[in-house]
């Protein structure tokens, strides 16, 4: 359908985005892959080389060139393996429950009922929200095992109430992160479920369609593009979940590799380790965002 | 989209519908309603939902200890900016690889979004170190750099999913009656793509408003957006929920005023009244 | 029409140039969100008025994320901030590194309490003056004490605290005996484990730099801690830091606490249920001669190359004189004065009258980081170490630590995995060889 014309002009089109991404990737990613391979600890940016590598090469700016041991140290660090396991955790737990309550949410808003503005907005909003100030929210006023609201109501059922942070740190973290993400899911889906064609639904109708085999052969496939989509950006977005762990304190326990990144960078001040820690995460997301498109890329074709 | 749904039905969806809407959205409805306590009353249980002292104290004493206005004006700037420049090349990017795809228009869209991967904080020191010999540290053009290239890529792949939902046919109906690709573009595609560009922009605005990491890096105080305005009540010494609150809400506000008032555009995707 | 011009292109060309001449120099201040801090930027008129040709820019934020920003700024030489709010951790790291102006413009530094100048003091010169200073001391309730027929000394044993503690306890009554900090942090549980370490005879490296977990004296502080909090401690102490313990004590639930001195004007102040039941003790010993507080002063800096030194030398000998002790007291009273910097003001009969200020300069002046500990130690630091290291070593063993106060490792498997990760950085660092 496209013609030699279109496609030439095709090109041109794409060319600004791609220069700008490929600056943006580029720039960053080279100088990171460069640290990766010195001895560059920020509060102590040239030490004596000699003393920690004999016979050292430098770079021009006197910073000994370390090989791989930075990469040999991040990942021979025993938190690292956990660090990963949780990463991977974070995203399957918070991919399933935004993919399946989107879904449901999404089906539901479809409906006719009142009030349908304020419920939508309603839902929509903790997607809106900063996640810095979701974190702080949810960890002091909602999940604080004294006078947070959840709290409260555990007492008032007569049970003791659960200090989310100390057990059970990990499903905190999932709880407050798919509490941002399920609207954004619902939004896309709501989005695909709104161009369902209107004739098919009146004739499953006049047919006399059971809404269960309504659901599974017409509405599934129809979603099936926006949930890899929504799986894809979302992937994305949530392998690097930051806010939500710094704030409420769970690094120990729940860290994903973005967390550990940001210990070795920004607590230990090692650039050299946190630029390689933050290219073997780069490595990891490639994986599995491959595994992923194997799984269900065929699906964005139309 | 007129059903003849019976109103029994409509009344028990209704019900269903408040029920879960309220539920997912307590915990805003919560700071809210905290931001008008006092310091005691906020962590007071049981918790107190109408019946206390209701004071404006809160939002006095974030309004005294830091400029909302600039901060807010800030993030309004940073959102908009880098929505509008992302628009500019994301659109054109993503016609043409929705119109006129090449055999590699799928290994470069995943390409994009794998610029998202690195997490922020190793490439830190890099950004910062280029921003600072380029003189760019704390303004408000490098921080809109940086969100648009952030969101570029989630910026292409919308528009290219909203893209492929229209018909072909309805371009080729249109080059067949003798359109040139410029009326093309102009007076078929754009009115058919306005709700997908206008959901895209919208969802920009708030990805980029609430951006929290590169926003606290890089700016001090000429550029700082309301995360940085957060960043000053989060966990000061002593009691500061009831303030935490009044912070929030304000810093919260203007995107949720947003949201309900675009709420449409938020949720519309394509009609398509056009293909009949 | 010609004079009229003349006139106004004249006037216009004054004012230019007598604007350039009192031209603005604006400060950029980085500070912390502490009461006292905020307190200060409410009273910048003060210096305004005094200093018309400068004008003050604040950022303010919470501590971690300010410890952050200044560190990789001052690293980078990014240039964003002509006053730093630093600690006497950064102190001695930045000032042997040259990052820091020595500070000519002090009021009067003979008058800073010994202790805390001589943290921030490298090489004889003073690097930063304290704006406010802490150390650690026992908070406890006078009638749950009575209630349980003890009397506290003001100089406790960590026996007797252990005891009392368990004493005071009545679950079911949801008032625990002790709340202590169990948050994970270099400066949250690992501030008072270290600091307490120190009166169990421990020390975080011997004179090789070699950790010191594998000890007995470190098993014994962990040993202790762990089991007073299984027995006293309030449900959920893991994830508790400062802010945590505040609102339990505040609200009745605590029958002690060992945290900073600056706690004492929130737990006596209008937001606390107790506040006419609190006295104060020294943070307990074991009787080896070193107790278990610890030293820290929120100190203003400012970073070498700044091309706005008279402006910013004159605004930090502002901030930290006696004239503006006196202007708080003033304006908000002798206890919402910073506490903890100068000998004068525990001198002045007006600020002796508050409860707590006694018990304070006690404290402050029973630590010294020059020699924290009962063994010889190659550094210096009461409850931090000061190396760049510390802060990356103390975070990781921080959460090993407060993951076995929730109950998910034993004390033995803790410390090893201490010993482990605090030998394996070491040996990175290249302190050991």
């Amino acid at each position: 359908m496209a013609t030699q014309q279109t496609r030439t002009l095709g090109k041109l089109a794409v060319s600004p985005s791609v220069f700008a991404l490929l600056m943006w990737m580029i720039v960053p990613l080279s100088m990171t892959i460069y640290f990766s391979f010195l001895r560059y600890n920020l509060l102590d940016p040239n030490p004596i080389c000699s003393l920690l590598t004999p016979g050292a090469l430098l770079d021009a700016e006197n910073r000994c060139l370390a090989g791989f041991t930075n990469y040999s140290y991040f990942l021979t660090d025993p938190a690292f393996f956990k660090a990963m396991g949780n990463s991977l955790k974070l995203v399957g737990w918070v991919l399933a429950i935004s993919v399946a309550g989107g879904t449901l949410l999404a089906l539901l808003l479809d409906q006719a009922f009142y009030g349908r503005g304020f419920v939508r907005i309603m839902m929509i909003a903790p997607f809106l929200v900063m996640p810095t100030v979701s974190a702080l929210v949810w960890k002091n006023m909602m999940m604080n095992p004294v006078s947070g609201f959840l709290a409260y109501l555990f007492k008032l059922v007569g049970l003791q109430p659960i200090d989310w942070f100390a057990h059970f740190p990990m499903t905190a973290v999932v709880i407050m992160v798919s509490w941002q993400w399920v609207p954004f899911a619902t939004l896309i889906l709501l989005t695909s479920l709104q161009s369902l064609d209107e004739e098919q639904k009146e004739a499953a109708e006049m047919d006399g369609t059971p809404p269960l085999s309504y659901f599974w052969y017409i509405v599934l496939p129809h979603l099936i593009r926006p949930m890899t989509v929504v799986i894809l950006i979302q992937t994305i977005f949530l392998l690097n979940v930051f806010a939500e762990i710094y704030v409420t304190g769970t690094g120990g326990r729940a860290g994903n590799l973005p967390f550990l990144v940001y210990q070795y960078g920004l607590i230990a001040n090692d650039i050299g380790g946190a630029s390689a820690g933050g290219i073997i995460a780069v490595i990891l997301a490639n994986i599995v965002a491959f595994f992923l498109m194997r799984m269900i890329g065929k699906n964005l074709d139309a | 989209m007129a059903r003849n749904v019976s109103i029994r039905r409509k009344l028990v969806v209704t019900a269903l519908a408040w029920a879960i809407g309220l539920l997912i959205f307590f915990p805003i409805l919560w700071t809210i309603i905290t931001s008008f306590k006092t310091e005691g009353d906020a962590i007071a249980l049981p918790p107190k939902f109408l019946f206390f002292d209701w004071t404006l104290e809160n939002y006095g004493i974030v309004q005294e200890r830091s400029d909302y206005l600039k901060f807010a004006m800030n993030s309004v700037m940073l959102a908009l900016g880098s929505t509008f420049f992302a628009l500019v090349i994301a659109i054109p990017s993503a016609w043409a690889m929705a119109f006129a795809p090449g055999k590699r228009t799928k290994d470069l869209l995943m390409w994009m979004l794998s610029t998202k991967m690195m997490p922020p904080v190793g490439a830190l020191i890099p950004i910062y170190l280029i921003f600072r010999d380029f003189g760019l540290l704390d303004t408000r053009g490098g921080i809109i750099t940086v969100l648009m290239l952030l969101n570029l890529p989630i910026i292409i792949w919308m528009l290219y999913t909203y893209f492929k939902e229209i018909p072909g046919e309805i371009l080729e109906a249109s080059r067949m009656d003798g359109a040139s690709l410029g009326k093309e573009l102009l007076y078929v595609l754009t009115p058919m793509a306005i709700p997908g560009i206008a959901s895209t922009l919208l969802l920009n605005i708030i990805l980029a408003w609430n951006e929290a990491f590169w926003t606290l890096a890089l700016t001090t105080k000429d550029a700082a957006p309301l995360t940085q305005f957060i960043a000053s009540y989060s966990s000061p010494e002593g009691l500061f929920w009831a303030k935490l609150s009044a912070a929030s809400t304000m810093a919260i506000a203007p995107i949720l005023v947003l949201g309900w008032f675009a709420q449409k555009q938020l949720v519309r995707g394509l009609t398509f009244g056009a293909v009949k | 029409m010609k004079p009229v011009l003349t006139g106004v292109f004249g006037a216009f060309m004054f004012a230019a140039l007598a604007s350039t001449a009192i031209a603005e120099t604006k400060l950029t201040i980085a500070t912390v969100n502490n009461g006292d801090m905020i307190r200060m930027q409410g009273l910048t008129d003060d210096f305004t008025k005094a200093n018309p040709d400068i004008s003050l820019e604040w950022v303010t934020l919470e501590e971690n994320v300010l410890r952050e920003k200044v560190t990789t700024d001052i690293a980078a030489k990014g240039g964003q901030f002509d006053v730093l709010t630093i600690g006497t951790y950064e102190v001695p790291i930045w000032g042997k590194k040259g990052w820091l102006v020595p500070l000519t413009e002090v009021d009067d530094p003979a008058d800073l309490l010994p202790a805390i100048a001589g943290g921030l003091t490298v090489d004889g010169k003073l690097m930063a003056a304290p704006f406010y200073g802490e150390s650690s001391m026992v908070m406890y309730r006078k009638d749950l004490m009575e209630k349980a027929g003890l009397t506290m000394p003001d100089a406790p044993t960590w026996e007797f605290i252990g005891q009392a503690a368990r004493a005071m306890t009545d679950k079911p009554a949801e008032v625990y005996g002790v709340c202590l900090r169990g948050k994970a942090g270099w400066g949250e549980n690992m501030a008072f484990l270290t600091a307490a370490s120190n009166s169990f005879g421990a020390r975080w490296f011997d004179e090789n730099w070699k950790p010191q977990f594998d000890q007995p004296e470190w098993k014994a502080t962990l040993d202790f801690y762990l089991s007073l909090m299984a027995d006293a401690g309030p449900p959920g102490a893991s994830s508790n830091g400062f802010n945590e313990n505040l609102a339990l004590f505040n609200s009745g639930k605590c029958g002690m606490w060992i945290d900073a001195t600056v706690a004492a004007s929130f737990v006596t102040g209008k937001e606390s249920t107790v506040a006419d039941k609190v006295g104060f003790a020294l943070a307990p010993d074991n009787g080896l001669g070193k107790r278990g507080n610890w030293l820290w002063a929120w100190s203003l800096a400012i970073p070498a190359g700044t091309q706005k030194n008279d402006a910013a030398q004159k605004f930090v000998s502002w901030a930290t004189s006696k004239h503006y002790t006196e202007l708080v007291a003033e304006k908000e009273g002798w206890a919402n004065v910073p506490p903890g910097t100068r000998t004068s003001l525990y001198a002045n009969p007006e600020y002796a009258k508050v409860p707590f200020a006694k018990m304070t300069l006690d404290s402050i002046n029973s630590a010294d980081p020059t020699k924290p500990t009962v063994k010889p130690v190659p550094y210096v630091g009461v409850q931090f170490v000061a190396i760049p290291e510390f802060a990356g070593i103390a975070t990781t063993v921080g959460q090993i630590f407060s993951s076995a106060l929730a109950g998910e490792k034993t004390a033995d498997e803790a410390l090893a995995e201490a010993q482990t990760a605090a030998t394996r950085e070491m040996t990175r660092a290249g302190y050991i060889k």
